[in-house]
């Protein structure tokens, strides 16, 4: 894990967080703020934060009948572990439900080309609001940025009326969560890319116009190059924010083993198996594993990101 | 213990063949749909290089605008000012005024769920920034300060219904006499008291779900203060040394109010967060009990109870809500432009 280090001295300085280098470490003057003291509190802080996690991550291991019967931090004492819970949830489909399996692979159907749409429309948009000058370009970015704060569940009856009509049709199918996701992610998208992209020094886009580049050739060329790190850490958000949604997923996606995603699955299977600790907890983890493997090989990018777009305020 | 959620439809995907044929296909569809995407993309850029010199800076404008804002119209303000339509409409769309409203802040479930909103509100921003920062500042130049902060800025990866589960469990009831597989119910074994059935018993069990949000977001608070805490000059820490300052008067009177900006951006961003939570009630009690928040009474009312235009004027309530919110944004959004 790379560290956070703060690119600016105020995280509210600028809202180009994303676009700032990382300084070279400071020297910084030992003098610690805090005591021993303050080292215990963090520590014990450190380990409730974590005793949830560690429990379901050991119980997802263990057979059922020790699950059901002993709590895992008798594991010592009710010695035992096991795949067969993962092979249950993964691979069996009974009457009632299908495997989990198919659910993850819909997970990626719906997360990665999500993706790939707000990040492309988002880089064409925040381009022209921040290097094509029109008029009413400052009035539509506030707008824009305005509309990252309205809640989702203003726009999801008539949303999925729209999907609805006859000659789209697409409700209870991947094109309907596609779609309803890209919308609901570009406003943030939009915002934080034209952060990034119009802190391009004024110099290198005025010289490629000088030597006759049109919009395209200068947005593919100079553009998207530069923007690397801001994409990064967006693509990363994005993943994550799609990846771990529930409420679109419920909407638009018809709620069938042909569409849904592991979140509404898993919402699901604990409402109808919430009994069965040692199928949940090997469900919830498998819906996790993707999420935290992003995180943990990719926290700087997400901590950057994170910085940027909560300069917000 | 979710009634209201329908049980999927039998599965066809039952060997492991028709499974790896299936994977396939809706992975080759992903693929095509992006393929595709990107083609359209690139051909109409292409076409928008040669366009006739005349208007052409238009043509290149609408372009690249033109997709976005045609989306967000079409996606997110049309159904906007529809929500804001249907909330005074009827069920045949006949206007009726504020009568849904009346509904909202008068039925009894309903006022239940806006005082269960108010309190998410009230604690969520509050609690997670207060044991964010003070965690920052605890770890704060000490050794494995990477690893205390992954450990804490863990949830914010994972999904809440993954976090609802992982807290179901933590919170699992068994009948005094019995061994005990909630661990915070063994907690309370061996300190002598009774097991407690976390989420059924109101009102308190709405604490128990909002801890569940804290937990989630302390981690955010976390990472973004704690960026913060390092900007601060380490002159003004020596400075106030000097004067005899203690390491409590100097976090108030030093890094406080250096961070100011800071603790606004995540006490509103937590807030707006709150606000529209969702998966956390869904998952763990379905706003049983007396626990339903706005967001998934609205999901509720509209989707399982056929009565969209109460749930229509629950998401206006819910706009309402985040208004100044918006307000306060746009308007330091615009100093920080004229700044520049």
């Amino acid at each position: 894990m790379s560290t956070p280090t703060p690119p600016r001295t105020e995280v509210d300085a600028d809202l180009g967080g994303i676009a700032a280098a990382e300084e070279p470490k400071a020297k910084r003057v030992k003098q610690r703020l805090t005591s021993r003291g303050a080292t215990a509190a963090a520590i014990v802080i450190a380990i409730l934060w974590t005793i949830p996690t560690f429990g379901l991550a050991i119980s997802s291991f263990r057979p059922e009948r020790e699950v059901k019967t002993t709590g895992w931090w008798t594991i010592f004492e009710n010695w035992g572990w096991t795949l067969d819970n993962y092979n249950t949830i993964l691979f069996e489909s009974g009457a009632s439900s299908a495997s989990l399996g198919s659910y993850f692979v819909n997970s990626f159907v719906i997360t990665i080309p999500t993706t790939i749409f707000v990040l492309a429309l988002a880089l064409m948009a925040a381009y022209a609001f921040a290097w094509i000058p029109f008029k009413g370009a400052s009035w539509l970015f506030v707008m824009v940025f305005a509309l990252q704060i309205v809640p989702l569940q203003m726009a999801l009856i008539p949303l999925l009326k729209i999907f609805n009509y006859d000659w789209i049709d697409i409700s209870g199918t991947f094109a309907a969560v596609w779609v309803a996701h890209t919308i609901f992610g570009l406003p943030l998208a939009i915002f934080l890319l034209h952060n990034f992209i119009s802190e391009i020094p004024r110099d290198v886009m005025e010289a490629a116009k000088v030597d006759g580049s049109s919009h395209t050739q200068t947005f593919t060329r100079i553009v998207l190059p530069l923007s690397v790190p801001a994409i990064a850490s967006l693509a990363i958000f994005q993943f994550l924010w799609v990846w771990n949604d529930l409420l679109v997923a419920l909407v638009f996606s018809g709620g069938t083993v042909k569409t849904a995603p592991l979140t509404q699955r898993l919402a699901e299977f604990a409402g109808d198996r919430g009994s069965d600790w040692q199928l949940l907890t090997a469900a919830a983890f498998v819906s996790i594993i993707v999420p935290l493997i992003v995180f943990f090989s990719l926290q700087r990018y997400f901590v950057r990101g994170l910085l940027a777009g909560s300069t917000k305020g | 213990m979710m009634s209201t959620l329908a049980v999927p439809a039998l599965s066809l995907a039952g060997s492991s063949d028709n499974f790896w044929a299936d994977a396939g296909s809706k992975l080759g569809g992903a693929l095509i749909a992006i393929v595709v995407f990107l083609a359209v993309v690139g051909l109409l850029m292409f076409f928008a290089d040669r366009a006739p010199k005349k208007g052409r800076d238009f043509i290149q404008l609408a372009l690249f605008v033109a997709p976005a804002l045609v989306l967000l119209a079409t996606g997110l303000i049309w159904p906007a000012i529809q929500t804001m339509w249907q909330s005074v409409t009827d069920r045949e769309g006949t206007f009726v005024g504020l009568d849904n409203f009346q509904v909202v802040f008068t039925d009894p479930t309903m006022l239940t769920v806006l005082r269960n909103t108010v309190i998410w509100v009230l604690i969520v921003p509050v609690a997670s920034t207060a044991i964010g920062l003070a965690y920052a500042v605890f770890i704060d130049r000490s050794k494995g300060e990477k690893v205390l902060k992954s450990l804490v800025f863990m949830p914010m990866a994972i999904s809440m219904v993954g976090a609802s589960i992982i807290w179901g469990f933590m919170y699992t009831y068994r009948a005094e006499g019995f061994d005990q597989i909630g661990f915070l119910n063994q907690v309370l074994v061996w300190l002598g008291g009774t097991p407690h059935q976390f989420l059924n018993v109101p009102p308190w069990n709405t604490f128990f779900l909002i801890l569940v949000f804290v937990w989630i977001q302390t981690g955010f608070a976390m990472v973004v203060l704690s960026a913060a805490i390092k900007g601060v000059p380490t002159e003004l820490h020596e400075a106030a040394s000097l004067d005899g300052a203690s390491g409590w008067q100097r976090f108030w009177s030093v890094t406080v109010p250096w961070i100011r900006g800071a603790l606004v951006v995540v006490l509103t961003t937590i807030t707006i967060a709150t606000l529209k939570v969702f998966d956390i009630v869904r998952t763990m009690t379905g706003g049983q009990f007396e626990t339903s928040v706005i967001a998934n009474e609205m999901y509720s009312r509209a989707f399982r109870l056929g009565q969209p235009a109460i749930g229509a004027a629950l998401a206006v309530v819910l706009f309402i809500m985040v208004i100044p919110i918006i307000v306060y944004n746009v308007r330091t959004l615009r100093q920080h432009r004229e700044v520049r």
